[in-house]
């Protein structure tokens, strides 16, 4: 890890002037803000990025926290994961919320990883994540995952960057059509998650968001929660515990007599952002609530998928994700 | 940002092919490159091109809460828990292990106000103001917790490197929850690696160790 200095601001209005107002030649990564640091420091480790300046967040008071509001619930950024996944609140009207948190990483990680940084994490591309190959995502001229070693890449949404928003809580946020609060140099703004992040080909391809070079996370808004809309959040991952995802579902129900009247979905680690097969969740819409047509919805959400030399068991596997999480909603009391 | 070995002057816009007249490939570039490259155009110069600027020092004297006693340490903003623990604290706690110094093994384990953390993967800075606990600190000198002497009486080791993250990570988690049952145990051991595969011993001695929290002894 390369030396840097560290600012400990402790208003939001400090750390943003702290930070780059532009994307330079640099990537406007002089300076780089840092909260929990458990993805950060990995990324420093690896020498990927050698900023001059760190901006600690962690003396904003203003982001941290959980507060009501009506009847949702606005999340602070430095909110620890550990601390989303054990909140009473949440783990009872935004479950899949609360499953996604308590699937993150390892116990330690949880405890120290924030929500804002969870949201902005860095992708697991292992030729991101060497410093030994400049590729696309690091602001070189190709991305290796195409014709390389691709098991974890995207399967939909790919080109030219072929990552995977490495994100639980994000595809889980999208499910609740929650939304981040930012602050910057050029004032606050609201975005959607689903507006948070963006695909490689529309926009610069370093960059996983559309969060500006000084632009924060400051909270996370959930809604208020639907009644009888029953939500999981189900992860396929190699090891049994503290793993990325292969593939994960974020999946809400509402079914009456037996059939479904309202779908929701949101797939993770299959596409470089939160992937909501819309097609699949109107399909489903009028759809008897039963394995058949379960099976039928989670096809047409893997309807259009593109895999790539070596990833092609994201498609039944995410399918049959799918069909899990319908089970489980119908099935166990959730 | 630096990015090592990749160019520093104009470039062309992210994602086009680079014209041939301007791909230049250094030896060590190219051995460097060619292990994560699968085809296509190499791109790198030799690291000069990206010397970094000199960068200050900035050694600094805080203050750590380590174990009970008020420990002062010189270190930079860049020293992890870990290092300063190990490396820079004038009398040094090698107990709290560097193994893959990414947060991914949990060997480097350590209480933060009472939280298993991974040492490695927190600024000793951000340790100010806050309560360290090692191994060396979970219980008075000479004497064993209950978690300790139950991976004691269940051989919970082998090679043994592992052993100081998972008491430090079992002490917290079976003190909070001494009737955790083996797989809620096993939950709370995800983020600690035993490549001698001691697991079962390990889990052993934690439910031993919880039902001696339970009764209080």
């Amino acid at each position: 890890m390369e030396r840097f200095e560290l600012e400990i601001p402790t208003t939001v209005t400090e750390a943003v002037d702290l930070l780059p107002a532009s994307w330079d030649e640099d990537g406007g990564r002089e300076a780089m803000p840092i909260a929990g640091g458990q993805d950060l420091l990995t990324v420093l480790k690896e020498e990927l990025y050698a900023p001059e300046r760190l901006v600690h967040l962690k003396g904003i008071s203003d982001f941290g926290g959980i507060r009501e509001s009506g009847k949702g619930l606005v999340l602070g950024a430095l909110l620890k994961v550990a601390s989303v996944a054990a909140d009473p609140r949440i783990r009872l009207h935004w479950r899949a919320l609360a499953e996604a948190a308590e699937s993150v990483a390892s116990p330690q990680i949880r405890n120290q990883a924030t929500l804002g940084g969870n949201l902005c994490q860095r992708p697991r591309c292992w030729y991101f994540r060497s410093s030994d190959a400049p590729c696309l995502k690091k602001g070189g001229y190709e991305c290796y995952a195409y014709g390389g070693k691709n098991k974890y890449n995207a399967i939909f949404g790919g080109g030219p960057s072929y990552i995977v928003h490495p994100s639980d809580i994000a595809p889980a946020l999208q499910l609740f059509r929650a939304s981040v609060k930012t602050q910057s140099g050029g004032g606050s703004r609201e975005l959607a998650i689903s507006e948070l992040y963006t695909l490689p080909a529309d926009s610069d391809v370093t960059r996983e968001t559309v969060l500006g070079p000084d632009e924060l996370i400051e909270s996370v808004s959930l809604p208020a929660p639907e009644p009888g809309f029953k939500t999981t959040y189900v992860k396929a991952q190699e090891r049994g515990s503290f793993d990325f995802a292969l593939s994960a579902v974020a999946l809400g129900v509402r079914a009456q007599g037996g059939k479904i009247t309202e779908c929701r979905m949101v797939l993770g680690s299959v596409a470089p952002v939160p992937w909501q097969p819309e097609r699949a969740e109107q399909e489903a819409i009028g759809m008897k609530d039963e394995p058949e047509s379960w099976a039928k919805i989670a096809a047409v959400a893997m309807e259009g998928a593109e895999p790539l030399s070596e990833n092609g068991y994201k498609v039944p596997l995410t399918k049959g994700l799918i069909e899990k999480a319908f089970k489980r909603l119908r099935e166990e009391d959730v | 940002m630096r990015y090592r070995g990749m160019r520093s002057d104009p470039s062309p816009e992210r994602g086009e092919a680079v014209p041939d007249d301007k791909l230049e490939v250094s030896r060590r570039g190219f051995l460097q490159g060619a292990g994560g490259a699968a085809a296509g155009a190499l791109l790198i110069q030799p690291d000069a091109a990206a010397a970094p600027k000199a960068r200050k020092s900035g050694e600094q004297s805080v203050t750590l809460m380590v174990n009970g006693e008020s420990r002062d340490v010189s270190l930079e903003a860049r020293t992890t828990l870990l290092d300063a623990l190990r490396i820079r604290l004038e009398d040094p706690l090698t107990g709290t292990k560097l193994v893959c110094d990414r947060g991914t093994c949990g060997a480097c384990t350590v209480l933060l106000d009472g939280d298993p953390v991974c040492s490695c993967l927190v600024l000793a800075v951000d340790a100010v103001g806050h309560e360290v606990t090692t191994v060396e600190g979970l219980a008075p000198e000479g004497e064993m917790n209950a978690v300790q002497r139950a991976m004691c009486k269940h051989d919970g080791m082998m090679c043994g490197f592992c052993t100081p993250g998972i008491t430090v990570t079992l002490t917290a988690f079976m003190e909070a929850q001494p009737a955790a049952t083996r797989e809620e145990v096993q939950a709370a051991l995800s983020g600690n690696y035993c490549r001698c595969g001691t697991y079962p011993h390990v889990f052993d001695a934690a439910l031993e160790a919880g039902r001696e929290l339970q009764e209080g002894k």
